[in-house]
């Protein structure tokens, strides 16, 4: 199984995917961040993006996301501000120059995305730009590999580790899948030939009847990684338990920053009420997110649910399962 | 996106980096160490977030093993008009 959303895309455009169909199944897991934001984040979103003077400022992925009962695209639709960056600090200085709005920015994703995050409010902070928050819906990796391997219908023979991920975690981070679990896992980098590399080493070690977490991207992945990276995000965050689409609630799996800068985060500061989340009909996103369906078993697939109209986010994201399946299965 | 520097500002921490021929200005203060004219940095939102060891890209075990069957992952950055030594 790999856990990154990015070689979800890597092993389907490549041909890897296709190429091993007679020989091994490659599952994509909860690699994609947009996709495992959970429905009620998606809403409790929606209904920010319906304040007044607000602008939700977001990566691409979360605008065609559907909610319950709407989309980001459609609230802009409707008039509401929704504008796309590059990089928060972008956020911030645009929030610089229009202080008369309120400025949200959407922190959606990993280990990877949380530290341009929190340098994002340290600017805010030192340009003392008070009309900046985030909304943190960030995700940790290492819970969710906990969910999955302690998940008695699943059973996954090796996994791919996300390489962003673990250039911020290190290695050392992943040692527990290998030594409390049993279960090779590699981490890999996203050129073709690192997956290849990766599901060798992982077929190796089965052979070989071991279980190791080796570390395939060392030409970025160190040891105890990004030491810096991961300091400033212990400084603005902490853990927290957080629902994942798919999962539900895990431990200690989500960032929310810390008390001390509440006046930077978005749900203290807009509480909205949230109407009741209900996941899209017939959608199968978060058993495909748990590795119990490919997108290909989900009924919606390619019929109704497709990248020009999708129901669910694993369609929506250029880096969900579902959404790599379309393009590029045969 | 991995990116070639070709410009630093080391008191603002602050690189330029160039992919495809495109430049871009990327943010560095979460890298640790020296940061050189031709280092590749690997960027994520905005900020680097890790230097990009170009010998250990050379190291690939799979490579190696197989170097007749298999592109080196550095063989895409041609196509960005230079090659790392």
């Amino acid at each position: 199984m790999e856990v990154c959303g990015t070689h979800t895309t890597v092993i389907a455009k490549s041909g890897i995917k296709n190429l091993l169909t007679n020989y091994l199944e490659l599952r994509s897991g909860p690699g994609c961040p947009v996709c495992v934001t959970d429905q009620s984040d998606i809403d409790r979103i929606i209904e920010l993006a319906r304040m007044p003077n607000t602008i939700i400022a977001s990566f691409g992925d979360m605008v065609r996301v559907p909610g319950t009962y709407s989309s980001l695209e459609l609230e802009r639709a409707r008039g509401a501000h929704v504008k796309i960056f590059y990089s928060p600090h972008e956020a911030v200085t645009f929030a610089g120059k229009y202080s008369d709005m309120k400025i949200i920015f959407l922190g959606v994703g990993f280990e990877t995305t949380a530290p341009a995050i929190a340098l994002s409010i340290a600017e805010a902070e030192q340009q003392r730009i008070k009309n900046y928050s985030v909304l943190s819906v960030h995700k940790l990796v290492p819970p969710v590999m906990k969910a999955l391997l302690n998940d008695p219908e699943l059973h996954i023979d090796g996994f791919i580790l996300p390489g962003h991920v673990c250039t911020i975690t290190g290695r050392k981070a992943f040692d527990f899948i290998a030594s409390k679990y049993n279960i090779p896992a590699v981490i890999a980098g996203f050129e073709p030939a690192d997956i290849l590399q990766a599901i060798y080493l992982l077929l190796q070690q089965m052979v070989d009847e071991k279980a190791e977490t080796i570390n395939g991207y060392t030409r970025l992945v160190h040891e105890d990684g990004n030491i810096k990276a991961k300091e400033i995000i212990g400084k603005y965050f902490e853990p927290i338990d957080a629902y994942w689409r798919g999962f539900g609630l895990i431990p200690e799996s989500g960032l929310k920053l810390k008390t001390v800068y509440s006046d930077y985060d978005a749900d203290e500061r807009f509480p909205v009420k949230v109407p009741e989340s209900l996941p899209p009909e017939g959608c199968s996103c978060g058993e495909v997110l748990r590795g119990k369906l490919t997108p290909g078993e989900c009924p919606l697939f390619a019929s109704i649910c497709t990248p020009s109209e999708p129901v669910g986010p694993c369609m929506v994201s250029t880096e969900g399962a579902c959404a790599a399946y379309y393009n590029y299965s045969d | 996106m991995p990116g070639k520097v070709v410009e630093i500002n080391e008191q603002e921490k602050w690189a330029i980096i160039e992919c495809f021929g495109i430049q871009n200005k990327v943010y560095t203060p979460l890298i640790e160490e020296d940061i050189v004219l031709g280092d590749y940095l690997m960027v994520h939102a905005g900020y680097a977030i890790g230097k990009i060891d170009i010998e250990e890209a050379h190291n690939l075990s799979l490579l190696k093993k197989h170097p007749k069957n298999l592109e080196n992952p550095l063989h895409s950055w041609r196509y960005a008009g230079h090659i790392p030594q």
